[in-house]
């Protein structure tokens, strides 16, 4: 029972860190009908931008000060290219075929991993200590160290502006409405070229939020993280329902707790298996995803 | 009967044609021409990856280019071939250390690369079951997932090495059927593939203009109205998975066989990406653009490669410098590459253009009739 506890806790943190990385994933989806693969490396993008802005500040020290510049900035910088990306590769596409897009976005996630060999290098980088790890004991057995409490705390933090961003402005229902329709919202005198700006910079800069939770407890970074992490933050909002906002959320703790739970019990070489296998199987069941609605053809 | 005497003139003057390209190239090793080689064993190499890229490649515009269903799967298809052939001649030829003849090993090869490639066709029939639910993107992704299930599975099998790569698999035997000092007739690796090459064309060719294909491209411009004109899309969708499957199972094979080993890793979703940019870039849906693609776009690294080398006297500085970063850009330039082709030209280099022989000569005979009209 307690191995179990422990494996829930494990599992929320590492969930919390794929819904943050599902979020943006899903809501390009809703507002583009586009698989942004270049998102998994935005969120390596992010991680290096802590770790440079840690090494400019000349950070030695753990503080939470530290913590909240290295965020803020690399949640800035990944907005800035989550625009650029958006305004110089997929805006000029939008016209041509979905695979057009598709193929398009499976290039620039290409461009940016080897962009980041090329200037960061290959080899695996360890990231600054910003935050002193410490261990909490809940009970005797069970503990939980506060980088993951801080995971949680920011995820649940992020969620909630989010949510504030996407129900409750004015912004968020122009979002809304261009997920809904893109040429009946423009018609309606939105303009949905700056929507479609704001939704990359948002998805973007939870990215970055998530890539530095990540280093932060995982301490290591290097050009391909994004690769499988992106891959599985995907299958998450995939999972729960691409272009629903509560089924990335959903999808990505239920991906973090599973895996984590087929690593304790059964091997942990098989969990990557099990993420893509739950994946398929959901899709044949359920072709929508958990909180999906299937969209009806037209003919 | 006439049929079965055409497959096998086909066959005989494929396999005529490719064991002369591959004297005559094996050949051009042993010359120089002002003191420079002409051909290397590097080289050599990376024309076998070409054919190995060219079977790929037309056999992965089968899914995506005429059907118009979007795998992200097909180094999984490719794994797959590899590993079950790979262990197949391995078990068949082990512990005999005396000399096999022609015929045996010749036999021993087709039948191991043929397990391989059914056990990838089986694959690809279990892989197409869901695109009869999943359109576009929800297909996409589940390709993907059951490409990285299959070298993941792969990663965790012992037998064959699991990640550390499995290794000790037998080479194509080098044939020799002429040995003159000028000039060396050989059999191996090179023509196997380019063989299978040629194959790979020839069926995905005549899949294509035959009903069958017809059906494909149906489904490929609109599926509902296919289905309405009463073509039973589920049979055709599933079938060009496991035809397209067998084929990479097959090319896969023959990579493992080129090499002696097989890394899971190198069969990872970037490999699957790799493929699908030598259609993209050299046209969905056109044969000839695929193998256009294989070969500019397994060439170009390795050109990169070789422009870093160069030296010459004329040149500056500066462009020395910049070319001897050419291996680390090269990466770049080729997702540069893919993304200005998409924003250029999204239905590629050729789009739908193939290259016909037999229109080039009609070409040439009416404008030869035009012009004799015209002097009468």
């Amino acid at each position: 029972m307690e191995l179990f506890l422990q494996q829930l806790i494990n599992g929320i943190v590492q969930g919390s860190i794929y819904a943050l990385i599902a979020l943006g994933y899903t809501m390009v989806y809703g507002v583009l009908r586009l698989i942004n693969f270049a998102h998994g490396d935005v969120f390596m993008v992010g991680a290096f931008v802590g770790f440079y802005t840690a090494a400019a500040f000349k950070i030695s020290e753990p503080s939470l000060g530290a913590l909240f510049l290295v965020m803020t900035s690399a949640m800035c910088a990944a907005a800035i290219l989550g625009i650029l990306i958006e305004r110089f590769a997929y805006r000029p596409v939008r016209k041509f075929s979905r695979l057009t897009s598709l193929i398009t976005a499976i290039g620039v996630s290409l461009l940016l991993e080897y962009l980041a060999q090329f200037f960061f290098g290959a080899t695996p980088k360890s990231f600054p200590t910003v935050l002193e790890i410490k261990n909490i004991n809940i009970t005797s057995n069970v503990t939980i160290s506060n980088d993951s409490v801080l995971i949680i705390v920011v995820s649940i933090l992020l969620m909630l502006v989010l949510n504030i961003i996407v129900f409750k402005t004015k912004l968020g229902k122009a979002m809304r409405a261009v997920s809904f329709n893109l040429d009946v919202a423009k018609l309606m005198g939105i303009n949905t070229d700056f929507v479609i700006s704001f939704t990359f910079a948002l998805g973007s800069a939870l990215a970055a939020a998530a890539g530095i939770l990540y280093s932060v407890h995982f301490t290591k970074i290097d050009p391909l993280m994004g690769l499988l992490t992106g891959l599985k933050a995907f299958v998450a909002a995939v999972l729960g329902g691409i272009g629903n906002i509560t089924g990335a959320v959903l999808g990505g703790l239920l991906l973090g707790i599973a895996e984590i739970m087929v690593s304790a019990y059964i091997s942990s070489s098989y969990k990557d298996v099990f993420a893509f296998m739950i994946l398929i199987l959901v899709l044949i069941v359920k072709p929508a995803g958990l909180l999906g609605s299937a969209a009806q053809e037209k003919v | 009967m006439a049929t079965l005497l055409r497959i096998f003139g086909w066959l005989g003057a494929s396999i005529l044609i490719v064991t002369i390209l591959e004297s005559i190239l094996k050949t051009l090793k042993n010359y120089q021409i002002m003191g420079s080689d002409i051909i290397t064993d590097y080289g050599l190499n990376i024309i076998c990856l070409m054919g190995i890229s060219i079977s790929l490649a037309v056999s992965l515009q089968l899914i995506n280019g005429y059907t118009g269903q979007f795998s992200l799967g097909h180094a999984g298809f490719m794994a797959i071939g590899g590993y079950v052939s790979a262990f197949t001649t391995k078990s068949l030829l082990a512990g005999s250390g005396d000399e096999r003849g022609f015929i045996s090993t010749l036999i021993i090869y087709v039948i191991a690369l043929s397990i391989g490639a059914f056990a990838s066709a089986m694959a690809g029939l279990l892989v197409g079951i869901p695109s009869l639910r999943l359109k576009g993107d929800y297909l996409a992704i589940v390709t993907l997932g059951f490409g990285e299930i299959i070298r993941l599975v792969i990663e965790n099998i012992e037998t064959v090495g699991g990640p550390r790569g499995y290794i000790g698999i037998p080479k194509f035997p080098n044939w020799q059927w002429l040995s003159t000092s000028a000039f060396s007739g050989t059999f191996s690796s090179m023509s196997w593939i380019f063989l299978f090459a040629i194959l790979t064309v020839i069926v995905v060719h005549n899949i294509v203009k035959s009903s069958f294909g017809r059906s494909l491209i149906a489904i490929r411009e609109n599926e509902i109205a296919a289905e309405a004109m009463g073509i039973d899309t589920a049979f055709y969708k599933v079938s060009a998975f496991t035809i397209s499957a067998a084929l990479a199972g097959f090319a896969g094979g023959l990579y493992a066989h080129l090499y002696g080993q097989l890394v899971p890793t190198t069969f990872n979703f970037v490999r699957s990406v790799e493929i699908i940019i030598m259609i993209v870039f050299g046209g969905m849906g056109s044969i000839t653009g695929a193998i256009l693609g294989a070969i500019v776009l397994t060439g170009l690294p390795e050109w990169l490669r070789l422009m870093a080398g160069l030296r010459a006297d004329w040149m500056p500085q500066w462009m020395i410098k910049t070319f001897t970063y050419l291996p680390e850009l090269r990466m770049i330039i080729y997702s540069s590459l893919l993304i200005i082709t998409m924003l250029v030209r999204p239905q590629g280099i050729l789009g739908q253009y193939e290259f016909s022989l037999s229109r080039l000569l009609k070409k040439n005979k009416t404008t030869k009739t035009n012009s004799e009209e015209k002097k009468a």
